[in-house]
This record gives C-alpha cells, sequence and structure tokens, in this order.
C-alpha cells in the first residue's frame, strides 16, 4: 500500500486528491511508503497544547508558556505564531507582537506526566525508541510489520490518531530511512504533519536547502561555511570528503555524509544525555556576587537532584551567563573527581562565577555539568577535606527527607527565604539534558 | 652586544631556560629570553613572572651589553644549527635586531628593549643551606606525582618543604597530597635549613627543578625568603615564587593505629595491579584487594563495559580477612617509588586512609585513601 488516508486509514490511489471513502484531503503518499521505518515523533506545541486540552476555553486564543515579563517564550501555540511568537523569544518582544495573549507559567510535572503518556503509547509501537526530550523520540519500526499488521507508516497514522484521541493532544511524524531525513521530515507539515522523505528523492531534496540543515552547523559555521561561498547543501554534495575534511576537520566528514543523505546512527533508546543543566533569567538584571550566590545554589540543588535520579555523576561543570545586552559566557572546570552532589558543583560554579562578577550586569544564569562518568567512583573521600565528607553525608540526609516529605522540607541557609520572592518575582527555570547538536531545539 | 661561543654550550643552556616561557603570551616581552654579555660570560634569562631561570655560560665577548629575543625561536635556530659550530649574537646598528649568525646561516631576530625585562631576583633571601643534588631530587622525586592538579585548592598544588623534628633530630620534609594520597619523604636537615619556615613550592618550579638536579654529585645552594625561593645548581640559577597559602596539617592524615600488618612483593605485586588494571580503561577504576588470614591477597577488578580480572599473590598477612579497594594508578605510582623488595601496608578497614612504606625506610611514606569497591 503506498498510499492511504490519515483519517479513515483506508489505501487510496496514488495520485488521488481526495480519499474516496470519507473525502478528506489528508492522504499519505509516496512511492517507498511501505519500505520506510526510522521516523521522528515531535508533539505539536507541547506545553500549549497541554493547557488547550485542559482548558478548552483557550482553544482558540493565543497562548504562550513562560515565566513572568523578563521570562522567555518556551512554546507559542499555533494561533501565537500568526503573529511571530516563537519559542526563546524575550516575553516582552512576544507581548509586543501578540498583546492579547494569555501566559501561562509552565507547569512542569502535568508536561513530564503527558509525556510519560505519550512515550508508554511509542514503545507499544516497538522497543526501539530513543528519547530527544520530553515530547519527541526517534522510533526504528523496522520487522514490526507482522506485530502490527501494518507497514511502520500505517502503524504510524494509527499512532497518530490514537494519541489524538486518548490523550488529546497532536503530534507531527517525519519518515524517512535515517535519523537526519526522519527529523527533518518531521517538520516539514506541522502541525498533525505527516511528511515522508524516501530515498528517491532524499539528494534532490537535501540540495537546495542551507547548509543550518546539517546538525552541528551554527550560525558561527555557518558564516564560515558562508565565506567560503558554500551556502546549500548541493554545494556540499559536489564536495569530496576528503576535501571537507581537511577543510573543516571532523566536522567535514560530518558535513560530506549528511549532505549525501548518509547517516548510520542507530536509534538508540539508551542514548543517554550529555550533560544536565538548569538555568534561570532573572526579573531585574544582576550584577552582584550575592544576589547570584543563593540562586547558583538553588540551580546546583536542582542539577544534583537531576544526577541523582538518573545515577550520573560529571566531571566538567559549566557556568553560563548572559549579560543585560544578551552576550553569553561560558566558563568551565574540570573537577579532579566526577560528582553528583550539590556542594560541589555550587563551588565549582561558584569560583567561576567570582571571576565575573565585576560589575557586569546579567540577566540570566545557569549551571550544567557534563563528561559522565560511572557514579560508583562518584564523590570520593578526601584526605586533607575530611569537611567534604560530612558535607556528603549531610547532602544524603537531606535528599531521605525530601524524598520523604517534599522538597521544602529541608533548605539550605544560603536559599531559604529567597525562592518565595523569586517565584512572585517571575523567574523562569528551565532544565535542560542535551544530547547531540541536531537534537537540541526547540518543541515544535 | 656582541658575543661568540660553541653552539652545544648555548643550546644547553638556552634548553634550561627556554622551558620557563610560556607558548602563549599576552605580554609580549614573556616570550623573549634576556641575553646579557659582560665580562667573559654570556647570561640568558627567562620568565614566567612566577619562575624564572638564570643561567650564565662562558663567551667570547667582543662587546658588552645586552638585549631580548623571542627565546623559543632563538631555541629552535640554535638547536638546527649543526653541532660543533660557532655562534655569533650581535646587535644590528640601527638597534632593531639580532643577528644570529653560524657559518653560512644568517637571522635577524626583532629584539625588545632589555630595561624591559622584568626581574624576580631582588629582595633578601635569609634562609640559606647546602644540600647534596641527589637528595634534594630524591624529595622531589618521591613526593612530586602527589601534587594536586585542583585549582581551587591551589595551595595542594606544589610540594610543601619545611624542618620539623622527627625522632629527636631535625629533618628536612617534604609533603604533597591531592585529597586521595599523600606521600611525605625526607632526609637530615642540612645546616642552616632548620630558619626555613614552612614553604609551597609551585608544580611548574618542582618540575623544573627536577630536570635541572641531573648532576647528582653537585651540591644544591637553597635560599628561602617569605615569598620567594632561589635555588643555586652549577651555573643555573632558578627563582620562583611561593604557594601563598597554608598547608593542611597533614600529620593528621597519616594513620597512626592501623592495626593490620601487610607485607608485599613490590615487584609482584605492582606487576599484578598493572595486570589487572588492565580491565579498568577508565581511570580511577578500583582494584578490589580481598585478604586472608592464611595469607593470600586476590586482586580483582570489574568494569561492567569490559569485563573482569582477578590475580592472586601470596602475601604477608595474618590478621582479619579484609576486602579493600583501591584506585588502581595511584597503587601503581606509590608502587614506582618505593625501593626495597618488599612493601609494608598498615590497614585498618576499608573505609580508613592506609599506610605504605618500604620495608626499613622511614624516610618516606604514602597515604592512600580507599575507595568503596
Amino acid at each position: 500500500m503506498l498510499a492511504f488516508c490519515r483519517d479513515c486509514l483506508t489505501p487510496a490511489a496514488i495520485g488521488a486528491v481526495r480519499c474516496r471513502a470519507c473525502g478528506s484531503p489528508r492522504l499519505a503518499a509516496h512511492a517507498e511508503l511501505d519500505r520506510l521505518s526510522i521516523a521522528h515523533i515531535d508533539c505539536d506545541a507541547f506545553y500549549a497544547a497541554v493547557e488547550k486540552r485542559d482548558d478548552p476555553s483557550l482553544a482558540d486564543m493565543p497562548v504562550i508558556i513562560g515565566g513572568g515579563k523578563r521570562g522567555v517564550v518556551s512554546t507559542a501555540c499555533y494561533v501565537a505564531r500568526i503573529h511571530g511568537v516563537r519559542s526563546a523569544m524575550p516575553m516582552f518582544q512576544a507581548l509586543k507582537l501578540c498583546p492579547d495573549a494569555v501566559v501561562i507559567r509552565p507547569n512542569m510535572e502535568k508536561y513530564v506526566a503527558v509525556g510519560r503518556q505519550v512515550r508508554a503509547a511509542m514503545l507499544e509501537l516497538t522497543p526501539l525508541v530513543e528519547p530527544l526530550s520530553i515530547d519527541e523520540a526517534f522510533l526504528d519500526l523496522s520487522g514490526t510489520e507482522r506485530l502490527h499488521g501494518a507497514s511502520p507508516a500505517l502503524a504510524l497514522a494509527r499512532f497518530q490518531q490514537r494519541i489524538e484521541r486518548d490523550i488529546g493532544i497532536t503530534l507531527s511524524v517525519g519518515l524517512s530511512f535515517n535519523k537526519f531525513l526522519a527529523k527533518i521530515a518531521s517538520d516539514l507539515d506541522k502541525p498533525r504533519g505527516f511528511a515522508v522523505i524516501g530515498r528517491g528523492e532524499a539528494l534532490a531534496f537535501l540540495a537546495p536547502r542551507p547548509v543550518s540543515t546539517i546538525w552541528g552547523v551554527g550560525k558561527a559555521f555557518e558564516a564560515k561555511l558562508a565565506a567560503d561561498g558554500i551556502r546549500t547543501v548541493g554545494q556540499l554534495q559536489g564536495m569530496r570528503e576528503g576535501e571537507l575534511a581537511r577543510r573543516y576537520g571532523s566536522m567535514g566528514f560530518r558535513l560530506a555524509r549528511l549532505s549525501r543523505a548518509e547517516d548510520r546512527r542507530p536509534v538508540d533508546p539508551r542514548h543517554e544525555p550529555k550533560s544536565v543543566g538548569a538555568e534561570t533569567t532573572f526579573d531585574a538584571d544582576l550584577a552582584d556576587h550575592t544576589a547570584l550566590r543563593p540562586i547558583l545554589r538553588r540551580l546546583s540543588e536542582k542539577v544534583s537532584g537531576r544526577l541523582k535520579r538518573a545515577q550520573l555523576a560529571g566531571v566538567t561543570v559549566t557556568l553560563k551567563l548572559k549579560t543585560a545586552d544578551f552576550k553569553l559566557r561560558s566558563r568551565a572546570r574540570q573537577l579532579p573527581d566526577p560528582t553528583q552532589l550539590a556542594d560541589r558543583i555550587f563551588r565549582a560554579a561558584e569560583s567561576l562565577l567570582a571571576h565575573e562578577t565585576n560589575g557586569t550586569f546579567y540577566r540570566l544564569i545557569g549551571v550544567s555539568i557534563s563528561d559522565f562518568a560511572d557514579p560508583a567512583i562518584a564523590d570520593p573521600d578526601d584526605l586533607v577535606d575530611p569537611g567534604a565528607g560530612k558535607r556528603a553525608k549531610a547532602e544524603k540526609a537531606i535528599d531521605a527527607v525530601r524524598e520523604k516529605f517534599g522538597r521544602g522540607a529541608v533548605e539550605h541557609g544560603l536559599t531559604f527565604g529567597t525562592r518565595s520572592s523569586a517565584q512572585t518575582g517571575g523567574r523562569r527555570d528551565e532544565f535542560h539534558d542535551v544530547r547531540d547538536p541536531g537534537t537540541r531545539d526547540g518543541r515544535g | 652586544m656582541r658575543a661568540t661561543l660553541e653552539r652545544s654550550n648555548l643550546l644547553k643552556s638556552l634548553n634550561h631556560v627556554h622551558r620557563v616561557v610560556e607558548r602563549r603570551n599576552t605580554i609580549p616581552i614573556l616570550s623573549n629570553v634576556l641575553l646579557k654579555a659582560a665580562g667573559s660570560t654570556l647570561t640568558l634569562k627567562a620568565t614566567d613572572l612566577d619562575l624564572e631561570v638564570t643561567e650564565t655560560v662562558p663567551a667570547e665577548i667582543g662587546r658588552a651589553g645586552g638585549t631580548t629575543v623571542p627565546a623559543h625561536m632563538l631555541y629552535d635556530i640554535v638547536r638546527k644549527l649543526p653541532d660543533g659550530a660557532e655562534v655569533a649574537l650581535e646587535t644590528s646598528a640601527d638597534g632593531q635586531t639580532l643577528i644570529v649568525r653560524s657559518g653560512r646561516s644568517n637571522f635577524a631576530l626583532q629584539m625588545l628593549p632589555e630595561s624591559d625585562f622584568p626581574d624576580l631576583t631582588t629582595g633578601d633571601f635569609p634562609v640559606r643551606f647546602e644540600v647534596p643534588a641527589a637528595a634534594f631530587k630524591g624529595l622531589i622525586d618521591r613526593t612530586q606525582f602527589a601534587i594536586s592538579t585542583e585549582e581551587t585548592r591551589y595551595y595542594l598544588n606544589g610540594i610543601y618543604f619545611h624542618t620539623p623534628t622527627a625522632e629527636g633530630r631535625p629533618v628536612l620534609r617534604a609533603v604533597a597530597t591531592d585529597g586521595h594520597r599523600l606521600a611525605r619523604a625526607q632526609v637530615a636537615a642540612p645546616e642552616g635549613a632548620e630558619a626555613m619556615p614552612g614553604i609551597i613550592v609551585p608544580r611548574k618550579t618542582v618540575g623544573e627543578l627536577q630536570k635541572l638536579l641531573d648532576t647528582p654529585d653537585e651540591t644544591v645552594t637553597v635560599e628561602v625568603s617569605e615569598t620567594k625561593i632561589r635555588v643555586t645548581v652549577g651555573a643555573v640559577v632558578l627563582t620562583s615564587k611561593l604557594i601563598d597559602g597554608t598547608f593542611p596539617d597533614y600529620a593528621r592524615v597519616i594513620p597512626q593505629n592501623n592495626d593490620k600488618a601487610l607485607k608485599v612483593d613490590r615487584a609482584a605485586f605492582a606487576e599484578a595491579v598493572d595486570r589487572v588494571s588492565t580491565i579498568a580503561s577508565e581511570r580511577g577504576r578500583a582494584v578490589k584487594l580481598a585478604l586472608t588470614s592464611d595469607g593470600r591477597m586476590a586482586l580483582t577488578v570489574n568494569n561492567p563495559d569490559s569485563g573482569s580480572a582477578t590475580e592472586e599473590l601470596d602475601v604477608g598477612y595474618d590478621a582479619d580477612p579484609l576486602d579493600i579497594g583501591f584506585n588502581a594508578r595511584y597503587l601503581l605510582d606509590i608502587a614506582a617509588q618505593l625501593k626495597t623488595g618488599s612493601a609494608l601496608f598498615r590497614l585498618a578497614d576499608p573505609g580508613s586512609p592506609t599506610l605504605i612504606q618500604d620495608e626499613g625506610d622511614d624516610d618516606a611514606l604514602y597515604v592512600l585513601m580507599p575507595m568503596r569497591v
């Protein structure tokens, strides 16, 4: 079956405009439709969709999920997008574009719960689900035809309907023969999309696209390529791999392969995040070390909590600051041993912060940890700093108390009394797991 | 300035001084080596503002004077000149370049004025003593591996030298630790050393000293002030700032009451650790030592990613059975420092620091923090 109706799932003829059975124009048709099995599934405006589901009066209103006047947009619904609102846009700018928008503070617990429902449904399609974030994942449906009694394409269309019906949100599917193209495809037909890129047209499809289509090509690298006269993927297709490698090092290989639609990365259900971090944007710009410290401490505790839950320990602590004029500063320090303790993360980040608090005003601070190692070798006892061992024990005791009585049960002296003002003041805290550059972007 | 000297003499001196010069410098003069011709010698000097090395070599001086030129470049030039060549260094008439001439090779190097070159050596050095090069090098060799690289604990980024009294005699003692292991070595205090305050000599200085102390028969002069140390080895004078910090009270860390004695053949033990730790691909993995009262030790490494390894060893041990884990690399580092045939371990329990020494040598001891296994 090379074409079917996405509404009633009955087979259709290739080239048909509408379904013969139900008259819907939403047809999926492709010459390779029954031979493609790598999918990228991405929920549509996920946070906003969940809020609209829970409050139908919002259905036709522009909804922005994000924090405070000074925060940034985490998700904008499709109505708000018509006005030009985008994720990661500062809130004041978003409200200028769309003054009628309903701004809703993110309710992460709710989104995580819905994300888990979607994930569970994906796992019924195939065990090979590689989650990229709370609301998107790669799926490999190879060899599931007998199980589902249907091609991967049809199984995905059914899945799409099922999520709409049972969970009440919509999602977009990209179907292709590798992760790189599946990811591009899911973005082509959003929202409620179903896009297919087959082997036959992959090269021609990529050729006119900008080089930034290739994951890992950011603004800086794009400018570098532009300086060398390379703007489209098609130009890369015409260049030899060796030549690209000579010019651009390991990125050259990536350019050569991906431009030719070659991506052999498997869908890896155990794919682990490369870093864990938390950051927050302030209501009013801050320059003072004593004002930034408690915030950093709180963020360190969040990161540490995530590490402990995920059974991870990291070596490199990175401090991220955004100045009042939106310049990004990033400072990193390697620890002698991997850690998962808030205390160690905070101490390392704080010593980095000490060099940056020289009167500069900041609008954002973040801390993250990367270079993961086996938590079994994390946080060894120290000969000359017996305090470290005591602090580690204290932290574990605090974790246990929080586990039992909730997060607010015990608080560090440094952050005590700062939390409530932070909340009424409208800070936005955001977690992020960073995997590889190709999968780190906003929600669809 | 005009000086002529043998290539090998110039190369040897440049080799000593150019290492101090950092490859990347924001202050241009710090990339340069100072050359000063006077009497019948050429003096070379390089610095990174924390450490300065000066060396004097015999030379034929045509015209006294001084200048500075890029250190690594001059070193590379002299290194590439043929063996046995004679090298002439002469400032050009316009005072802009230094002409380096040897055989049919000619180089003109941009100069920076001598007067801009920083000087670290000023100030009094109230403490002065002499120590045999071999003894001084021994102190460094046996402790250097334990120096911490952790920037936040800068006071551990060097070797702590001081002169306490041990068993009724004054000793010159070196201590280094990174929090995981501690190394302590000592020699009888040379005359005049007792007056020395406790000093922390930074890692880079320690490394340079180690390379300079390669002639065991020599005697080294050590001078110390509150903030600096100056070491004279033959024609080389090394002056370094000290780390301004307080070294932790390390005596607290050295276990006094570890009751379980273990004696191992040093070489057999080191080889066994080396073999089983092959499995431990990642640094920081533990070797588990399982000791039984009948004098047997099983060394085990488990790596969930690659597999496991076990080796058995006959050892001297008759205390209660004990399982204890150590970082494989730290064990190897210490085994490499031990000199005699047998190593003595004093253990308490799997969570407490362990003491390691050479049998019959109380002048060096090592403390190692166990790992959870």
